[in-house]
This record gives C-alpha cells, structure tokens and sequence, in this order.
C-alpha cells in the first residue's frame, strides 16, 4: 500500500502517532463486556503513559 | 493461539507476504464480504499478562508497532482496508467472525469512507530564533539602565512576533492542506524526548488524501515549506488515523 513502508527512517514517534493512537479500535476501555468474552484488552493510555515514562528513565539514565 | 487481528477489508484481499507481530504467515478470514487480515500467535507471548509485560518495553513496543505496520502497509492499494489498532487479539477465529457480522454496517461505511485514501503526516516546526534581534534597540549611554530594558523588551517583543506569525503560517498550512484532503487530524504535539526536536512544535496534522489530489497535496506540502519554516511531510501511511468506528 505505501511506498516508503519498507523504510528505515521511518521514525518510531511518527509511527506511534498512528499505531497507537489510530487504527479501528474494537473495543473502548470502558467497554469490558466484548473483551470479558473474547478480546485480550490492552488499556492503550497506560501505554502511552509508560512509553512517556521509559523513555524519560533512559534519558535521565 | 490466539488471533491477532491487523486490517479488515472487503473481498477478494489476499494475505501480503510478509510476516507478522510473531514471525506468523498472515492469512484471511472470511465472513459476510469482509475479509479479516490476521495472524495466529502465541499465548506465551500475546496473552493479557505477556503483553502487559512487553507493553512496558519501549524496544518490544517498537518491534510489534514496526511488524504490525509493514504488514498492513504491504495490503494491495486497489480496495478499501481498514488498519486495526496496534494489539487487537481475539482468543480464536470465531471472535473474528463474530465481530464482521456484528459490526457489519459500521465496517462497510467505515470502509466506504475510506475508499482507497492515503493518509499522510505533516509536521512544521518554527524556525530557529535568530542570532540577533532584527532591530536591535541602540544602546544610550547616557542612560543604561533604560537601554537595557528597552533591549529586553525587545527582544520580548520579537518573540510574541515570530511566534504569533508561526502560528498563522501553521494555520494557513493546515486550512490550505485541508481543503485537499478528505479529511484531517490534528495529533498531539510530539513528544521532544521521542522527536528529538526542540524547537516548537507549529503543526503535527495527518490528512486522508485521494490518489487523484496526492499529487496536489505534495505540492502545497512543497509550497509551504518555501515559506521559511520547517516542515516535514510523511507517509504515505495506511489510514490509521482515519479508521475509527463509534462504540456499539
């Protein structure tokens, strides 16, 4: 689909912009009854956050 | 094994040949019209408990994010996919078929929005503060308290300048960018630490663009960076800011 997927500048940030805060997203993090029944949910803000939090930690290390 | 679901679009799609988030040979499910990209991975690694622990691991998160996009980034172009959010896993195939039935109307007008869109990524910085102040107030002798102060405000001054005139110029990027896309975002200013960029952030916007106006939205990509500031385009991506569904 895209011509530069295959690129290696393709820079983590710009990408976490997307992966992670776009995509269909199935189920909300409110929404436990789906994901009780049949979806792994991942809370995506706490990811975000600890994403926020390493990187800081390897920064300060 | 449990299902990791990367792309949903509608039939004849065929699995890319690329790997997926656990080296797995991605395959299709197919249910109603639609066809669910996904791959089988392995509970070791892609339970709640494991991937709570990777997702910890901004190097694990990396890898899963890289595997995810290339795999849904190497879909054929020539009919609508919709890129699922990064680590969406069902516990089997069923999950998968449930939800294409289920979701069938959102999905189908999720796609139809989407067509065969691209998105890309457009991020202006301002530029660097000049060395010297563009009219430097002249130092009074007589008077150097004064002078200073003059000099200080100044220099204040010229920076609410470039700064509200960095503004405009982002805001004119994006309304001119706009009216080329379909659609268009606004993402949360990177973060400096993950950017490696200090200057201030004026734009960081993803657009939904057609196949027939990219060539046009290059363009004014192009036009305005001649306008002085820095500006950055990427992609293109899969829409993945541009594929969302409201909750049932």
């Amino acid at each position: 689909m895209t011509a530069l997927a295959e690129s290696p500048e393709l820079a983590l940030v710009d990408l976490l912009d997307r992966l992670l805060a776009g995509g269909v997203v199935l189920t909300g993090d409110i929404t436990i009854s789906l994901a009780d029944v049949d979806l792994v949910h991942v809370s995506l803000r706490a990811l975000i956050s600890s994403v926020h939090t390493l990187v800081r930690e390897a920064g300060d290390a | 094994m449990l299902t990791y679901l990367y792309a949903i679009g509608r039939v004849p799609l065929e699995p890319p040949d690329r790997p997926g988030v656990d080296a797995e040979p991605p395959r299709v499910i197919v249910e109603d019209g639609f066809a669910a990209v996904v791959g089988s991975v392995a509970p070791a690694r892609f339970d709640e408990a494991a991937l709570a622990h990777d997702l910890e691991d901004l190097r694990r998160v990396e890898e899963l994010a890289r595997a995810h996009h290339r795999l849904v980034a190497a879909l054929p172009g020539d009919g609508p996919v919709a890129p699922v959010r990064l680590a969406t896993i069902y516990r089997d195939d069923d999950g998968v078929r449930r939800l294409l039935r289920e979701r069938a109307t959102e999905l189908g007008a999720l796609l139809d929005r989407l067509g065969t869109c691209r998105e890309w990524g457009v991020k202006m910085w301002s530029p660097p503060r000049p060395a010297a102040d563009a009219q430097p107030v002249p130092a009074d002798a007589e008077r150097p308290g004064t002078s200073y102060l003059m000099r200080r405000r100044a220099a204040r001054d010229a920076d609410a300048h470039r700064r509200a005139q960095g503004t405009e110029l982002a805001e004119h990027v994006h309304r001119t960018l706009s009216r080329l896309a379909v659609a268009a975002r606004r993402l949360a200013p990177q973060d400096a630490v993950l950017s490696g960029r200090t200057e201030e952030m004026l734009l960081n916007t993803t657009y939904l663009v057609r196949r027939e106006d990219e060539a046009a939205f290059t363009a004014a990509v192009a036009g305005a960076g001649a306008s002085g500031a820095e500006i950055v385009r990427t992609g293109p991506w899969p829409p993945f800011s541009f594929a969302t569904v409201d909750d049932p």
